[in-house]
């Protein structure tokens, strides 16, 4: 990241320049969501984590196999 | 985790889809639509609809940027170009869609216009400056997810003192469109939930949509984009309609508060107002659905800086049904053009343009499984 709040940014292998202007609280390793230029938001792991849990809470059947 | 995987695994889309058939009582229909073209393309680039119960329907709701700009506002545009001789920068969707006698950007771009496709508005900011001699017009489309992007550009402009560069302020409001399609005077379209935009609400939170479900007593789930959460999102609403509830839920957790993000809605408030109405492809004139730039930048106001004629809405292409695609009133095989002389190589309307269209994610995939659809109107090979 540098002085002028923009950060490199890997994009599914290709990396750019991303402005950063936008958001709080981001540092160097975390994942961002990223639209036209600007970092928009944090994605946080422990959100998404407790996301995949009721994904998979719903679809058990009452034998509990998926 | 790379959050894009993760949502993509087939074990727990199998088990979804289970839970929604078990969930979804055969007695009632389930009209659910997306309001966000990411959501439109996700749910036919991964076969979602062919995951659903046949009483679970997705109606494609206008939320395909391009899709709702009426062409007229695409005539100005292309006047700065060809009577002030702007450089015109814009986002790549907008340079092929067709307005007064099929003229495209890009067309006059090949007849020697300055057009430019840009990736961020900060691109658009380094022509202005590279090119001082020349007024630099960003011609700003889109919903709030890159109005954000458009108010950094204007505070910048005006801090640098930037005076060649101005823009030329499209962007439209999502929840004044939901009300426009729960109040329209031509009878309002029969909607039962909505699912939520994703970049959008990362940027409003999901508090606006609650006048959704208080008002119009329907519920609303914030989905994000990857297969699963579109899934789990159809779930949730399904879910609600059974048990007679109409609130605002958010799937998309892991990016959507309630509140949103509050430092681009302060940067957005600090150079936009909200116009009193603005006219949208397909739902006419809706008030407060719109941004305008405030006073205090008015000298990097395209719309005040130069002067263009308004020569009213070109009509749309006879035949062409966007405007009751982007209603979801009808379907991108109901138009007698789809698939004939409309495809994405020659889009007649913008639904066909932009990938985030309706027509367009429908001649992509190819999902005509209806087959009252495929009898009524001969599959095009």
């Amino acid at each position: 990241m540098d002085g002028n709040g923009m950060a490199t940014v890997s994009l599914g292998g290709i990396t750019k320049e991303i402005s950063m202007i936008l958001v709080e609280n981001v540092e160097a390793g975390d994942f961002v969501l990223v639209h036209a230029g600007y970092a928009l938001a944090r994605i946080s792991q422990e959100e998404a984590r407790r996301t995949l849990s009721l994904m998979a809470e719903a679809g058990l059947t009452e034998s509990g196999a998926l | 985790m790379r959050y894009v995987d993760e949502f993509r695994q087939a074990r727990l889309a199998r088990g979804l889809a289970g839970a929604i058939a078990r969930e979804a009582d055969p007695e009632r229909q389930y009209r659910l639509m997306e309001f966000c073209g990411g959501h439109t393309h996700a749910i036919f680039r991964h076969g979602i609809q062919d995951l659903m119960p046949d009483n679970v329907h997705f109606l494609h709701g206008p939320g395909c940027p391009v899709c709702v700009l009426p062409t007229g506002r695409l005539d100005h545009a292309i006047q700065l170009v060809e009577r002030h001789d702007v450089i015109l920068c814009t986002y790549g969707d907008m340079l092929r869609v067709p307005g007064r006698g099929r003229g495209t950007l890009l067309k006059i771009k090949a007849e020697g216009g300055d057009v430019r496709m840009v990736y961020s508005t900060l691109d658009a900011l380094r022509i202005a400056r590279d090119n001082p001699r020349r007024e630099v017009v960003f011609f700003a489309i889109g919903f709030e997810t890159t109005a954000p992007a458009t108010a950094v550009a204007l505070s910048q402009a005006r801090a640098e003192g930037l005076a060649n560069f101005s823009v030329f302020c499209n962007h439209v409001l999502t929840p004044a469109a939901m009300r426009g399609l729960l109040t329209a005077s031509s009878g309002p379209v029969s909607i039962d939930g909505f699912l939520g935009p994703a970049h959008v609400s990362a940027v409003i939170g999901s508090r606006p949509y609650e006048f959704v479900a208080r008002a119009f007593r329907r519920p609303v789930v914030i989905a994000g984009f990857e297969p699963l959460d579109i899934m789990q999102s159809v779930y949730m609403l399904v879910r609600q309609l059974n048990a007679g509830r109409h609130e605002v839920e958010n799937e998309y957790t892991r990016v959507v508060t309630r509140e949103g993000n509050a430092r681009a809605q302060a940067l957005v408030s600090e150079v936009f107002g909200v116009r009193n109405a603005f006219e949208w492809r397909g739902l006419g004139q809706l008030p407060r659905s719109a941004l305008r730039i405030k006073e205090g930048y008015a000298a990097h106001d395209a719309e005040r800086r130069f002067t263009v004629f308004s020569r009213g809405n070109p009509p749309d292409a006879r035949g062409c049904e966007c405007p009751s695609i982007l209603r979801g009133i009808k379907k991108p095989t109901d138009c007698k053009l789809f698939g004939r002389v409309c495809s994405p190589d020659h889009p007649i309307g913008a639904c066909m343009v932009s990938p985030e269209g309706a027509c367009a994610a429908y001649w992509r995939y190819r999902r005509c499984r209806r087959p009252s659809v495929v009898a009524e109107s001969p599959a095009v090979s």
